[in-house]
């Protein structure tokens, strides 16, 4: 799908003097149909970074292109009026993303683009659900019902209702547990490479970063330490930062 | 084995129509409503039924006193007062519904405002708001009371609007809360509208606290509306209503004392009515005061666990690498037969044992709902009503902690155990200087006075590395960066020279940089203390680096003890070689798919007969469905329970299945 | 209570005290900036809703006031101290000049300054308000605080169920109805307490208990909340992890933190109070503030009505900014947080 391109991308939140920075002058590019994994601790800017170019925090300065083209709020300029953005996002946690009130399905539904008929939508929604592995008859359900690895699996589901070009996925498995969060990477990492969608994916976790990601980029400070194709950046390291990080992750009968 | 998602908890829908069913049943529930429906049915059919006799004159029966005639007495036109007060009832109500109304629906709009008009203007609005609802509402009725005009009409409208502020705030509140869940940020990029957002999205989830305020606020308005009448201000003869009534009973309270309490009275109950059913829904719908457990998570119903099967004292059978009767100097805890029940029948922790010895450190390993943080708190004697601890033998330190509580044992617990727990943000005091907060412990149980405990919490700050430990003693928790917080929390863990140290996620809520300084910092107090460590995580690479021997547990048992030396080569358990090949490493091949677990982790409300594993272990066949594996030892130092341990899988469970 | 968002428009006042609050680094300086900028322009929102009021009646207030049969002559006279023939924004530039100098206005019906109508009845209600307020506070923090660590974890359910049964009746009670039954029972049937007057001691009881017991019923079932909450926060679990006796954790830990919401509570009660004192001041026939607000107000006496929202309106307002400075006082997060 479309390259996503950041300039100088710049957040900061309240006064000028006594403000803070969150997102500082970030440079970075997902080319078509690959995946960019940002690493980063909490408090580095990344999930900032991630609302930003979705257009649910308004940029501070820089600019981000969708193919060249510049986006304004997550929109591309000129369809103001329409108010489906070329962009998703699947959030963090399961248990806030989805509303309580709809069934899967209605969430799913409701992502779908206007102007389509009502069977076609039903259609659509059922072919996303099984796409992202659930049993029929989710559609139905309540995410009370579900589980958090069912209900990132929803989540996903309406992500691409959207037909994005562009994917953002902000630490979609860091409230799941272990034996679960399988499930999830794996569906991410299928979906992604068949439909050849271009994927931001953002984590705390080296491991999980390296294991989904072509290209890995280090963010400290909202600042963009790092970035390289990812088996450069986790072998050799240029910067003083990644390479502290890489040190201290926790390997298996490794000492501390 | 895919789980039927929609068997277990019922919709939301459901959900509500039974909760309110519910409340019914509660004998408040039942009490108020009760009450209330007499309210109505007197609101409704009192007029109806004796107008003609409560406005009846006879100026010749004026103001008299009780008599069969007139059961409460007569006014100054001989009306019979007991008929007044109850075709008093529905100017009354009404009056009360259609001021709550009128402030609900105001309260609404400007609460909502913000969200619908964008920033600038809701700000403004907030602001109008705020300063409005500084003001007691009786304040704001005289306001608008003098604008509206003295009467009816004057003072409902007075009343609605002075309302309005409280409910806009209420509003606001509420939507603010739901404003910044991520399922409105997911319907905006989706290109819902804001109108649908706020209808859709908003409104329903805000429904059910709202519902709850207006009927406390309809019996507000009852007892504000009869105060504006009593004062003159609000219903005008030759209408009346309960506080006209009272105005003019309270002249002759002397000689005529029921025709002032009735109406008193009525207001009383009609105003409880409300203001009860709107307690009994707030209690019901609401969440309840007393948790089910400090620590675990209860999410969805619990249904009362078969105890009958599973209850009893479970023998660890075969060699036990634990301890003879006697405690030896190095032992410093023995735990034996721990079972951890609460009152809805649910058994987090069933039957574990294990033992730690000085310089030892043992893991404890599990997911949600294995029990691993209750273990700990039970252990520690953490852990109070309502839960049920129940041990065969509990020693630290040669000490048996299942004797009661007593001062010297509070002494002792405080020297011998330290504590670190996960969110150092949370676990500190927040309006305390940390020195302050270490010094206590000295303080209380080594008997020092004020000025040597801080020194001692000082050379502690430093001694866990804490640059500066003078300055940081002086300041609050939230001064301190996250890592250092955790520092000093092991440096407030170990004030006391403890023999065991109990460590809850304590590098969880951390990143990995001032993750690795801590667990560093941890292994360093344990050598030079000579101390017993129990690490509790989730994480079982961590585990790995840290501890000599880890505790696998699923569903509140332990299920596999073994060196973590030998967690690679001879873990056993279904389950532990689960975790260890879902777990991603920086080795993990990245040509195949990541080792998935099937299901979900075992809720311990709802468990299975036989073992708990089974439904999701690849290995599971019908005795392990129907029994329950003990935990055996192997006579060399390591435990396992399950039925299939002696087939020594060779590769980890690899199952690519698309549930859970 | 006025909160952070009327920055909107307090933000150029603000702004000059903030620069030079900047000077010298302090965030308590920052928000006694903050604050004070706030109280400015909540006082001036105060003063222009007290001078609207008059306005927004429809007709001539005056002729209003003084009835239909009053001659020209006297309406004309009373007409003249207002000034209403005025444009507006000239009367309100008097209005406000007038209020810094002191003066409130003059009486329609009586033709006396409206401050000392006020002057005189003022001292009754500041006694009332003030030793409910002090009956109230005290009742409710015991009563709250046993209440709390009694019951905590589920202990007593009878216990808790009567005292919040109790205390919702109790608070569903205004206090003139409380009044009225308790003139019955101990001035009437009893003789205890005089009746109608205000004499000594005696003659306090009812009218501060009747003001008192409603509010203090809502702020101990409050406290006990919040103290409840208190005991199941990750700090008191450390408190009780470092095996503190009982009474160093309820008072020393829980406490401090269950009393920011009483002191946010604190502010509203005495608020509360002075608007329920005329109604109690009704009951008792007390010489206070309340007859003359609604005598006022069923005289359409405006001059007389806009002081007292004024001088309550002021001093609902000194209220909350000393809630304010006392919550920053016991939560150190609280100016840094703002900033």
């Amino acid at each position: 799908m479309g390259e996503l391109r950041l300039e100088q991308v710049t957040v900061r939140f309240g006064s000028r003097a006594t403000g803070l920075t969150a997102v500082d002058q970030v440079d970075l590019v997902v080319p078509p149909g690959q995946v960019v994994g940002l690493v980063g601790e909490s408090g580095s800017g990344k999930s900032t970074l991630a609302r930003a170019v979705v257009g649910l925090t308004p940029l501070t300065a820089g600019r981000v292109l969708l193919d060249g083209r510049p986006l304004r709020n997550g929109l591309p300029a000129g369809r103001r009026h329409v108010r489906q953005r070329p962009l998703h996002m699947v959030f963090q946690d399961p248990y806030s993303s989805l509303d309580p009130r709809m069934t899967a399905g209605e969430s799913v539904t409701e992502a779908i683009p206007r102007g389509v008929r009502r069977a076609v939508r039903r259609a659509e929604t059922e072919r996303l659900l099984e796409l992202v592995g659930l049993p029929a008859g989710s559609a139905h359900a309540y995410p009370a019902q579900l589980s958090g690895g069912q209900r990132q699996r929803v989540a996903l589901a309406r992500a691409l209702a959207g037909k994005p070009e562009v994917i953002i996925a902000d630490e979609i498995t860091s409230a799941l547990d272990v034996s679960t969060q399988g499930t999830v990477l794996n569906l991410v990492r299928d979906i992604q490479r068949r439909m050849r969608l271009s994927m931001l994916f953002i984590s705390h976790n080296l491991a999980i970063v390296r294991y989904v990601s072509d290209i890995i980029a280090v963010m400290r400070r909202g600042r963009i330490v790092e970035c390289g194709p990812a088996d450069d950046v986790l072998t050799n390291p240029r910067h003083q930062y990644t390479g502290e990080l890489l040190a201290a992750v926790p390997r298996p009968g490794g000492p501390l | 084995m895919a789980a039927n998602p929609t068997d277990a908890r019922p919709a939301p829908g459901h959900q509500m129509a039974s909760r309110w069913a519910a409340v019914l049943r509660t004998p408040l529930g039942a009490a108020a409503a009760a009450l209330l429906a007499l309210v109505l049915l007197l609101a409704i059919l009192a007029p109806v039924l004796w107008t003609r006799r409560a406005n009846a004159i006879d100026v010749g029966a004026s103001l008299e006193g009780p008599s069969s005639a007139h059961w409460l007495g007569t006014n100054t036109l001989g009306q019979d007062v007991f008929y007044q007060v109850l075709v008093a009832t529905r100017l009354s109500v009404q009056l009360a519904l259609a001021a709550t109304a009128i402030g609900v629906a105001t309260g609404l709009i400007l609460g909502a405002a913000p969200l619908v008009l964008g920033a600038r203007a809701g700000r403004v609005v907030t602001a109008v708001v705020n300063l409005a609802v500084a003001f007691p509402p009786l304040l704001l009725a005289l306001f608008f009371a003098v604008i509206f005009g003295v009467g009816e009409v004057g003072a409902l409208l007075a009343m609605g609007f002075a309302t309005a502020p409280t409910f806009a705030r209420l509003t606001r509140t509420l939507v603010a809360r739901i404003a910044g869940l991520d399922y409105i940020a997911a319907a905006r990029l989706a290109g819902v509208g804001r109108i649908r957002l706020l209808t859709r999205h908003v409104l329903p989830n805000i429904g059910e606290p709202l519902i709850v305020n207006a009927t406390t606020a309809a019996g507000t308005a009852l007892l504000s509306f009869a105060g504006l009448s009593f004062l003159g201000l609000g219903v005008q003869p030759p209408d009346y209503d309960w506080g006209l009534l009272l105005a003019n009973g309270l002249d002759a309270i002397y000689t005529r004392p029921a025709a002032a309490v009735a109406p008193a009275a009525a207001v009383v109950l009609a105003g409880s009515a409300f203001n009860l059913f709107g307690e009994a829904l707030a209690l019901s719908l609401g969440v309840p005061e007393v948790p089910a457990a400090a620590g675990a998570r209860g999410r969805g119903r619990r249904r009362r666990n078969d105890v009958a099967r599973t209850a009893g004292p479970e023998r660890v059978r075969g060699d036990d690498p634990g301890r003879a009767d006697q405690p030896d100097d190095r032992e410093v805890l023995l735990v034996e037969d721990l079972w951890v029940s609460f009152p809805d029948g649910s058994t987090p922790v069933r039957g574990v044992s294990f033992a730690l010895g000085r310089g030892e450190s043992v893991g404890v390993v599990g997911e949600s709902g294995s029990g691993k943080t209750l273990t700990a708190l039970a252990v520690a004697r953490l852990l109070e009503e309502p839960a049920r601890v129940r041990a065969r033998r509990l020693r630290l330190a040669g000490q048996d902690l299942l004797a009661a509580a007593s001062r010297a044992q509070r002494h002792f617990l405080g020297t011998s155990a330290g504590m670190v727990f996960q969110d150092p943000m949370t676990a500190f005091n927040p309006v305390k200087r940390v020195g302050r907060q270490l010094a206590e412990v000295a303080a209380e149980h080594q008997g020092m006075r004020q000025r040597q405990a801080m020194a001692r919490a000082v050379q502690r700050l430093r001694e866990v590395r804490i640059p500066a430990p003078e300055r940081r003693a002086r300041q609050f928790p939230h001064e301190l960066s996250g890592g250092m917080r955790q520092r000093a929390m092991i440096g407030m863990a170990v004030m006391g020279s403890p023999a065991l140290i109990i460590a809850d996620e304590p590098t969880t809520a951390l990143d990995i940089i001032a993750q690795r300084q801590v667990l560093r910092l941890l292994k360093s107090i344990q050598a030079e203390g000579d101390a017993a460590l129990l690490f509790i995580s989730h994480d079982i690479t961590v585990v790995g680096q840290v501890c000599d021997r880890v505790l696998v547990m699923y569903a509140g048992r332990i299920v596999e003890n073994l060196p973590t030396a030998e967690l690679l080569s001879h873990a056993r358990h279904p389950y532990t070689q689960a975790l260890l090949a879902a777990v991603p490493s920086m080795a993990t091949d990245r040509t195949r798919p990541l080792a998935v677990v099937p299901g979900r982790p075992a809720d311990p409300a709802r468990l299975p007969a036989g073992c708990a594993f089974a439904p999701r272990c690849p290995l599971a066949d019908t005795r392990c469905a129907s029994l329950d594996p003990p935990l055996t030892a192997d006579g060399e130092g390591r435990q396992v329970a399950c039925w299939h341990a002696d087939r020594v899988a060779a590769d980890p469970v690899l199952a690519v299945n698309r549930d859970g | 209570m006025t909160g952070s968002v009327t920055s909107l428009v307090s933000g150029p006042l603000t702004a000059g005290a903030r620069r030079l609050a900047a000077l010298t680094d302090s965030p308590w300086l920052r928000f006694a900036a903050r604050r004070l900028g706030q109280l400015l322009v909540s006082t001036l929102a105060l003063v222009t809703a007290s001078f609207l009021m008059i306005h927004l009646v429809p007709g001539d207030p005056v002729r209003a006031a003084l009835g239909t049969t009053a001659p020209q002559s006297l309406v004309n006279a009373r007409r003249a101290p207002l000034g209403l023939d005025d444009p507006l924004w000239l009367q309100y530039a008097h209005y406000l000049r007038d209020l810094l100098s002191g003066q409130l206005g003059t009486s329609i019906t009586s033709g006396l300054p409206v401050s000392q109508v006020i002057g005189a009845r003022l001292p009754a209600t500041l006694e009332l308000a003030g030793c409910a307020f002090a009956v109230a506070v005290v009742l409710s923090v015991t009563l709250g605080l046993a209440m709390a660590v009694v019951t905590r974890g589920g202990r007593h359910r009878g216990a808790e169920l009567t005292f919040t049964s109790a205390s919702v009746v109790l608070a569903a009670i205004p206090g003139f109805l409380l009044g009225v039954g308790l003139v019955y029972v101990f001035s009437v049937h009893l003789g205890w307490t005089p009746l109608a007057e205000k004499s000594g001691f005696r003659s306090f009881v009812l009218p501060v208990v009747s003001l008192a017991i409603g509010p203090a019923a809502v702020m101990a079932r409050v406290l006990r909340l919040e103290m409840l909450a208190a005991l199941q926060t990750d700090y008191v679990r450390t408190a009780r992890a470092k095996r503190l006796p009982g009474w160093r954790i309820h008072l020393v830990h829980a406490l401090p933190n269950a009393l920011t919401a009483t002191v946010t509570l604190c502010g509203l009660l005495l608020s509360g109070l002075v608007a329920g004192s005329v109604l109690v001041e009704n009951v008792f026939a007390w010489p206070g503030l309340g007859a003359v607000a609604v005598q006022s107000i069923l005289d359409k006496d405006y001059p007389v009505v806009q002081g007292i929202v004024l001088l309550y309106g002021a001093g609902v307002l000194l209220v909350n900014l000393v809630v304010d400075v006392t919550l920053a006082l016991l939560d150190p997060r609280s100016t840094i947080r703002e900033s």
